[in-house]
């Protein structure tokens, strides 16, 4: 009788993902977690004003944004994605020279506050602070592609209560009368800073509105990040076919407050919040690594060390960098000379 | 060179650029097989196809996020508003999106959009088909807004706008579309923006106007020239941000007199910044105050003829607003 595979329990190989593929994957959840937390630190030790977290959300960052093809693919995302933004190919020190305001941040020179993501060298559109206007400049950029007759595909991403604007509904509608080639990506995590889902989304399904817009509309859950990358490897595959859109309603949790502003203790349940970290997709996905006989402990240990120095250095060097100069804030309202 | 009317001379520039460069596209509700509703886009579908020329759903923030999706794509949309009183569910695209892309991410994206607009009363159009609400855009940071007032400059800045490499709002009267028509400058006519136009040189005042406006003053200069002796200069201001400020305080300087005339309501309109403007820089130049001659107080141009005839203004109301100008 032949051994049983304990990886092939994982089910990732029937995904067409390598061994190294979801430890890639797992890699990267790590290092967008430990950019979040040194964030955090260097929100209490005063160096940075503000911060919003993507903690609980990694899973379903990078389980939806891992079919995309880097420099091919374009993503809009929110201010939550920094795994999503890590995914799309930027890196610890560009995120921590963002939240520094320097001079030289790739997403806007100093200029946006902390969460307001977007590299254009990595197709990765600016974030601004209006939730849910991203999702039309995705259904914009499939319209692109789609005018042109190019292979791409947009990605954007948005939370469950923004799901409630009007431009969402415009854009969803859009993509589905000419099958456009964008994957919306909701990710619920039940709260939209104090006002929970049952007050924010009549029916408690983002994902059944799909329905009226002639496209699938799927639940996954969002700790899972082979789940998420299932889903989403469908919905590419599909818009790549010409077959239109697809929404994602990824189940996530808000492992903290809405923003470095705020104190969920004061509207949460301290049982519910106490509760939480048994959902947290990191350690989930660990021991299911584990399970498969894919990570060791000094593996685990090895790979967050690494980590650990990547993002010591990458904040020496965005702290090294130099702030932005007030003689340079007039710039940039329009082209200047040759564009 | 060819005599259009301005219809036709901002479809000849759509069509002209749409074939010099295949990345321009139109969007917009009924662009497409109908050519649009006052028939701007006519032709184009048939000639470039529904991707190209591309009838949206009636949604409007879809059509101006939309642009900017495409825009970051590397196309150069042109978006039509079927009304200018209909561009309002698409504010928020513009004016948090669209007009500060550029700053925002420090010059890493920049959108080449127009935005066209239908404008104006005088059409029996009535509170929600007839506004001038220029002014939301004109102090919109990070836009350019555009209103010609002939067929060449309708042509010419159109083609103009198309090529800018930012968002540019273009407002098209809808009271003139039809009204006359005039030599228009055949191929590669392109009148650069932020330039006005001294429609009719004068030295006894100078009256400020877009639009419409341009078509009133001129007659009324003819008038005040013909009943009073007056020599009025008529500046056609064509592109109101960036202001052309030189061709302004000069025109001040030559007659010492200014008269802003605009069909939007007077209070915090574009004539306050016409105003202001000279205030600053021109106050020398000034024997009398700077006069105002705009829109009534009220939210819409009301609908029967003769409440529209009251909102509305005309030739005779700008020639007695200069002649106490004069009188100063
Ligand atoms: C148009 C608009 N209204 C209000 C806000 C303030 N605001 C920022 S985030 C937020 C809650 C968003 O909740 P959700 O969409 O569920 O995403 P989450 O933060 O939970 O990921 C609110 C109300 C805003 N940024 N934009």
């Amino acid at each position: 009788m032949a051994e049983l595979d304990p990886a092939s329990a994982l089910g990732h190989r029937e995904l067409g993902l390598t061994d190294e593929d979801v430890l890639s994957m797992y890699g990267h959840m790590l290092l967008a977690r430990a950019v979040d937390e040194r964030m955090w630190l260097m929100q209490r030790a005063g160096k940075i004003p503000f911060i919003i977290s993507g903690q609980g959300h990694e899973a379903a960052q990078v389980g939806t944004t891992w079919p995309m093809r880097r420099n091919q693919d374009w993503m809009a995302p929110y201010y939550r994605s920094i795994a999503s933004a890590i995914t799309f190919g930027m890196s610890a020190e560009d995120i921590i020279t963002a939240h520094l305001a320097k001079g030289d941040d790739v997403s806007s020179g100093g200029r946006q506050m902390p969460g307001h993501y977007g590299a254009a060298r990595n197709n990765i559109v600016s974030v601004s602070s209006p939730v849910g206007t991203q999702v039309l400049h995705a259904v914009g950029l499939a319209m692109g592609a789609w005018v042109r007759g190019d292979d791409m595909v947009a990605i954007t991403s948005f939370g469950e209560g923004t799901s409630n604007q009007g431009e969402i509904h415009e854009g969803m509608n859009f993509a589905g009368v000419h099958k456009l080639p964008v994957i919306f990506v909701c990710e619920n995590n039940g709260w939209a800073i104090s006002v929970p889902l049952e007050r924010q989304v009549g029916g408690l399904s983002v994902a059944a509105r799909a329905e009226g817009y002639g496209f699938p509309g799927v639940t996954v859950d969002g700790g899972d990040p082979l789940a998420c990358y299932a889903v989403a490897r469908a919905a590419h595959q599909r818009a790549q076919r010409g077959d239109g859109p697809t929404l994602i309603e990824a189940r996530v949790v808000r492992l903290t407050s809405h923003s470095s502003d705020d104190d969920q203790r004061r509207y949460r349940d301290p049982a519910e919040v106490e509760e939480l970290k048994e959902h947290d997709p990191i350690p989930f996905f660990s021991n299911r690594l584990r399970a498969a006989g894919l990570l060791t402990d000094e593996a685990d240990a090895a790979l967050r060390a690494e980590i650990k120095t990547e993002i010591n250095e990458a904040q020496a060097q965005a702290e090294a960098r130099p702030d932005p100069d007030a003689a340079t804030a007039h710039r940039w309202v329009y082209a200047e000379g040759a564009d | 060179m060819a005599e259009l009317n301005i219809l036709e001379a901002i479809r000849l520039a759509m069509d002209e650029e749409m074939e010099r460069d295949p990345d321009v596209m139109l969007l917009g509700e009924d662009v497409g097989r109908k050519g649009g509703v006052f028939g701007a886009t006519e032709g184009l579908w048939a000639k470039y196809g529904d991707k190209r020329v591309l009838d949206t759903p009636l949604s409007e923030a879809l059509i101006a996020g939309a642009a900017m999706g495409a825009a970051m794509y590397g196309l150069r949309p042109v978006a039509e508003m079927q009304f200018a009183d209909f561009v309002y569910p698409a504010f928020n695209q513009i004016v948090s999106e669209i007009s500060r892309l550029r700053y925002r991410s420090n010059n890493s994206f920049g959108l080449p959009i127009v935005i066209r607009m239908p404008y104006g009363g005088g059409v029996h159009g009535a509170l929600y088909h007839s506004q001038s609400n220029e002014t939301y855009f004109t102090s919109t940071v990070g836009l350019k807004v555009v209103a010609p007032g002939t067929p060449a400059d309708a042509k010419g800045l159109l083609k103009a706008s198309i090529r800018d490499p930012d968002p540019v709002m273009f407002f098209e009267h809808k009271k003139v579309y039809r009204l006359f028509r005039a030599d228009v400058p055949d191929g590669d006519h392109v009148v650069p923006i932020g330039r006005a136009d001294v429609a009719r040189p004068g030295k006894h005042l100078s009256i400020f106007c877009y639009g419409y406006m341009r078509i009133c003053a001129l007659e009324a200069a003819e008038m005040l020239a013909r009943e009073d002796g007056l020599e009025a200069e008529v500046v056609d201001l064509r592109t109101l941000r960036p202001l052309d400020t030189e061709t302004l305080l000069a025109s001040v300087a030559r007659t010492g007199r200014a008269l802003v005339v605009h069909e939007a309501n007077r209070f915090g309109g574009f004539g306050a910044e016409v105003a202001a403007t000279i205030a600053e820089a021109g106050f020398e130049s000034l024997d009398a105050p700077v006069t105002r001659l705009a829109g009534p107080e009220v939210p819409g141009v009301p609908y029967h003829h003769n409440l529209e005839d009251w909102f509305m203004l005309n030739p005779a109301k700008i020639v007695e607003a200069a002649r106490s100008l004069a009188a100063y």
